[in-house]
């Protein structure tokens, strides 16, 4: 009796969920996808470290004291200072005005956001040196009352901008719009102006999407390349950021210089993934309470 | 406060939401809108609420014109479907967030502020749960919250969107009762939206039966549901039983004899004649009756509700019975007469 009443439970188990694979199929897939990070991502990553410390920790430090390396950090630090601030305030507004209101011309404003994810980096710098280079309007406009902004620390900024804009707005949009307006308008009947409003209710539930599309932004605006490379004119010492000093002194031979400095862009991407998991798990969590209505 | 309403119209993208509605509420009332999904009556809330604008018309709040009053300057107090708690802060934060927020010179000391929120708390039966965060409770909870919330800032009006839409049938029975007894110690007017007649009998002074746009009835529970001025009034609220009837002699006829309900003073012709499954009368014989074959019948709480079939081209009639008449009359022929009815013209 006993044995019969265990042979359908054994069945079951042999059955088990209809999504799990057979073992065989679920290792090999693991095992692709582990020797796939080992390959492209882990490797070059600790080549870039191993290369930095090649000639020791002595000249790891020498070169970091470089001041020409030192003034690309300082650019790199400033650039990122101004832009993602500008685009915290920017990408907030945009996301409130998609996500809340409706009005003529949303799907456009949206598909405009994603812009900059879709044009390459090298045009978005071009479009900056067509709008204030020697042979544009603006530039030599510009340039008789002084101001100077390609080849220097505005250009950057700009280009760094425009690089790096969706990054807020994306991360709000869909957070903002799945909250909808019910704890605004909540806030509003009792009284709360609209200030308040954004101040103690808006901004409160969306701070931990806020600061995670502000973390990548800022590692986007550190990491920036291609736009920043066509805006900058290269003047060492003045209008280098870190990945452009990179270039250079790899261009120079000069490998632990080169991979010194790069080896703080990876540290900064590092700790923005450390940063953007423990986000993550707190973020999920606020998600999962806000559903659990 | 007494609220008035006066022909209000509101369009949402060219699309009509609402035709020039009229309508007084009185101070210290509890009123119900009611109506299916569609028929105007949360946009309307909306309106007095200031939280949508009118395309025409206008509110007064008392004697004062609020028509274009922002939501801020009409002090409402509006209670949400899906409570709408800002659940970043606690229970007593949020309760008192309309006294916290006003500028220093209406604003009353903190530690007043913190007073009046217990209060509050207490009143709705909340007491000790004030350090908890809106995800720690339970839907009624919630939406008990969002009543203190609403009635901390001394509403002129309470604004309740289908405050127990979201909850289960027996939490909302019990909710019910409680707001019927917070109103009547606080007196507040109170204006609240449901698409659930039971809700609106048994809770509201007055029932205001909205369709597509327009107030079909505004009455008492006992006015709506006794005498309803309208076909879809009868239909809407309670059941109800349609039958295409004939006017002759003063009487009405079902097809081709009169059953024994007078109408004097009717036109002649083509009508439609209600009644309730409850207002009938079971006939031995049939001298002037309706009559059918029970085609089904199901128990509902302490009745039989018998589904009876008068004849082709009509719809099967219903009729509630006690439980011993009804025992097993299943496919029998069964006669009967509505013992109160109404009349309404095709």
């Amino acid at each position: 009796m006993a044995h019969d009443a265990s042979q359908p439970q054994q069945r079951l188990a042999r059955v088990g969920k209809a999504t799990t694979e057979k073992p065989a199929a679920r290792w090999a897939l693991i095992a692709i996808s582990l020797l796939f990070l080992l390959l492209m991502l882990f490797l070059p990553l600790t080549a870039v470290f191993v290369e930095a410390f090649r000639k020791g920790l002595f000249a790891f430090i020498e070169a970091l004291g470089d001041p020409e390396t030192f003034s690309a950090i300082r650019l790199t630090l400033i650039v990122a200072g101004i832009a993602v601030p500008l685009n915290l305030v920017f990408g907030i507004a945009a996301a409130w005005a998609i996500a809340k209101f409706e009005f003529k011309g949303k799907a456009f404003l949206t598909t405009l956001i994603d812009l900059p994810f879709s044009v390459s980096p090298v045009i978005s710098g071009l479009v900056f040196v067509l709008l204030f280079g020697s042979h544009s309007v603006l530039g030599p406009f510009l340039q008789s009352y002084g101001i100077k902004i390609l080849f220097a620390v505005p250009g950057l900024v700009l280009a760094t901008v425009f690089v790096t804009f969706p990054f807020v707005a994306r991360e709000l949009i869909p957070l903002m719009q799945e909250q909808g307006t019910a704890d605004e308008e909540a806030a509003l009947s009792l009284g709360a102006s609209g200030w308040q409003t954004f101040w103690y209710v808006t901004l409160p539930n969306i701070k931990w999407g806020l600061l995670y599309g502000v973390l990548l932004c800022n590692a986007r605006a550190m990491g920036e390349f291609g736009a920043v490379s066509v805006v900058s004119g290269h003047i060492r010492g003045q209008t280098n950021t870190m990945p452009l000093q990179v270039e250079i002194l790899y261009n120079e031979y000069n490998f632990v210089a080169a991979f010194a400095v790069a080896t703080l862009l990876a540290l900064l991407a590092l700790v923005t993934l450390v940063l953007k998991t423990l986000l993550e798990m707190r973020y999920s969590a606020e998600i999962a309470a806000s559903r659990r209505h | 406060m007494e609220v008035r309403v006066e022909k209000l119209r509101k369009e949402f993208e060219r699309f009509p939401a609402l035709h020039h509605v009229s309508l007084d509420i009185r101070s210290g009332e509890l009123i119900a809108l009611l109506g299916p999904s569609g028929s105007g009556k949360t946009t309307l809330l909306r309106l007095i609420s200031g939280l949508e604008a009118p395309t025409e018309g206008k509110i007064f709040f008392g004697e004062q014109d609020a028509s274009y009053k922002s939501v801020q300057e009409r002090n409402i107090g509006f209670v949400f479907q899906h409570y709408a708690l800002f659940r970043h802060m606690t229970v007593l934060e949020n309760v008192s967030f309309g006294l916290k927020i006003r500028p220093a010179k209406r604003r009353p000391a903190a530690a007043e502020i913190k007073k009046r929120a217990l209060e509050l708390l207490e009143l709705v039966q909340l007491s000790g749960l004030e350090k908890r965060y809106p995800a720690q409770l339970s839907g009624g909870q919630r939406q008990r919250v969002a009543l203190a919330r609403a009635m901390a800032v001394e509403p002129n009006v309470l604004l309740l969107d289908e405050p127990f839409g979201a909850l289960d049938a027996q939490v909302r029975k019990d909710l019910r009762k409680w707001l019927r007894e917070i109103h009547d110690q606080t007196g507040h007017t109170t204006v609240f939206v449901t698409h659930d007649q039971e809700e609106a009998l048994e809770l509201a002074d007055r029932i205001v039966v909205m369709s597509q746009g327009r107030i079909e009835q505004v009455g008492t529970p006992d006015e709506v549901y006794d005498n309803p001025n309208s076909p879809f009034v009868f239909g809407f609220i309670g059941q109800s039983n349609c039958l295409k009837v004939r006017i002759s002699n003063h009487e009405v006829w079902f097809e081709d004899r009169p059953i024994g309900v007078p109408a004097p003073g009717e036109r002649e012709g083509e009508a439609l004649l209600y009644f309730r499954p409850h207002d009938i009368q079971i006939l031995d014989g049939c001298g002037g009756c309706m009559a059918g074959v029970v085609a089904s019948s199901r128990r509902v709480a302490g009745t039989r509700h018998v589904e009876v079939d008068v004849g082709s081209g009509h719809n099967p009639v219903e009729i509630e019975l006690p439980p011993e008449k009804a025992a097993g009359i299943d496919r029998s022929r069964i006669a009967f007469r509505p013992t109160k009815w109404k009349i309404f013209r095709p």
